[in-house]
């Protein structure tokens, strides 16, 4: 901590400044809640024939505690994840941090990766795939929400329905958009943990960048 | 002698009017203390959270906060998608809190429908005098809140036409059916009104079957299948939240489509 801060300008901006940090845990949260909540929807129902999540990976007992979770965690989710793009936007720092990305560094990285060269002393730029994956779930955050609107109102948002192909269809979407958002969450906290600076500087803020010229 | 805090007699359910505000704020609080306590919850791992009645009762605050969300998004005005014969499945779906072996079917000779609450003329109806209002026909989507779906074909009068015609108080909340199976349910006043809400007496043309709810059950276009109740005996119209079957067991109310 105190070698990271002797590096930095003093008073420049921390890599996670604290309105990041409480909306990243927030939606930690929220995820948990929406996806435990949601494998407790789909086995009343399975989406793929014979598989069930099981008792232990649900969040709820029985359906209608499955759905109660799902459609209050549904506003925290939204609501935060609204605050966080807009903000991202707003300051900046998503194209900051996550563009752009290049096809040929992203080989480089798989390549790099594979070979056990990858760097991790500097957390304050992402690698190409790191970006990437970012970007990804970001999206299929969004997706999330849109085709999870979608299922709940086919009626009330019924262009929204038939746009994604229809009321099953969406359903399927919003099955592979937690899948998705699974697949990235074991990769994410894997490396959390196989890198703790990276989960320490998401509860404290990390390293203080540079001084920017300008703040887009 | 009689306790000064029992009245003889009950308060005016007007005077609760007053205080819907307070009450409402209450209900906030509560669902921020819920919030908290859901913060804290992360901490915990393996522990049965459901059960903790805080918790249910959070989440319960904001279901009820979800059927005014869904009130404000309902479009009394939009029509549900329809779609042609060909996709119509037959037999339609069963599904009850019962297995169909279960079924106690419904004597359409000594079948009756009553009336109670806010409505006018409240003679019960026969059968035969349904079927002598003015037919509508749909063919709509059936969403269960489990996930499946299927088109069915619909026909009988609109719950709009048979409320009118009653002479029902079409400003009162709430419409709450009874039925033969023991299956209470309660829809607002809104979706009774929707053109695509109806007493169906037929499906695909021929009589209701006595799995799907002979001789009459309700099927709207614009809401998920447990609230539509099937072998309907008694319809009320009332201000008083009836709630229903799955409602008890923390089903959403509004449930709209």
């Amino acid at each position: 901590m105190s070698a990271e801060a002797s590096e930095a300008a003093p008073g420049g901006r921390r890599l996670h400044p604290l309105a990041v940090r409480i909306m990243h845990w927030t939606n930690a949260f929220a995820m948990v809640v929406m996806i435990g909540s949601g494998w407790g929807i789909n086995d009343d129902y399975v989406i793929i024939p014979h598989w069930q999540f099981g008792i232990h990976l649900r969040l709820g007992n029985g359906a209608p505690q499955s759905l109660l979770w799902h459609f209050a965690g549904m506003w925290l989710l939204a609501v935060n994840g609204l605050a966080y793009l807009t903000y991202g936007i707003a300051t900046g720092r998503l194209r900051e941090r996550l563009l752009p990305i290049r096809i040929g560094d992203v080989i480089r990285t798989v390549r790099d990766t594979l070979h056990f060269h990858i760097d991790h002393s500097d957390l304050t730029t992402y690698n190409a795939v790191q970006k990437l994956l970012y970007i990804v779930v970001i999206l299929a955050g969004v997706s999330q929400v849109v085709t999870g609107l979608a299922i709940w109102k086919p009626v009330q948002f019924s262009g929204l329905a038939s746009f994604l192909g229809g009321f099953q269809s969406a359903r399927l979407l919003h099955f592979i958009g937690m899948s998705v958002i699974v697949g990235f969450l074991v990769v994410h906290v894997a490396l959390s943990l196989l890198v703790p600076s990276t989960l320490r500087a998401m509860l404290t803020g990390g390293p203080r960048l540079p001084r920017r010229g300008t703040i887009r | 002698m009689r306790s000064p805090f029992r009245p003889a007699a009950l308060p005016d359910p007007a005077i609760l009017d007053d205080h819907r505000g307070l009450l409402r704020s209450l209900q906030r609080r509560g669902i921020l203390r819920g919030g908290l306590s859901l913060g804290a919850l992360t901490l915990l791992t393996g522990c049965d959270v459901s059960s903790s009645s805080s918790i249910s009762r959070a989440l319960l605050a904001i279901s009820s906060f979800n059927d005014r969300v869904q009130a404000l998004l309902f479009d009394p005005a939009r029509l549900a998608p329809t779609y042609p014969a060909s996709m119509v499945v037959k037999p339609p779906k069963f599904n009850a809190y019962f297995d169909i072996t279960e079924l106690k079917p419904v004597d359409g000779q000594s079948w009756q429908l009553e009336l109670s609450g806010l409505i006018a003329d409240k003679r019960p109806w026969t059968a035969q005098q349904l079927m002598a209002l003015p037919q509508t026909d749909m063919i709509i989507r059936h969403v269960c809140v489990e996930g499946w779906d299927y088109i069915g074909e619909w026909s009988g009068p609109t719950l709009r036409s048979f409320l009118e015609r009653v002479g029902a108080d079409l400003r009162a909340k709430y419409v709450a059916f009874k039925t033969a199976d023991d299956y209470p349910s309660s829809i607002d006043m809104a979706t009774a009104l929707h053109p695509q809400t109806l007493l169906a007496t037929h499906y695909a043309g021929e009589t209701l079957a006595d799995p799907f709810g002979f001789p009459l059950r309700l099927r709207m276009s614009t809401k998920l299948g447990y609230k539509n109740p099937k072998w309907i005996t008694a319809i009320e119209v009332t201000n008083t939240y009836p709630g229903g079957f799955w409602e008890k067991q923390g089903f959403n109310w509004f449930a709209g489509l």
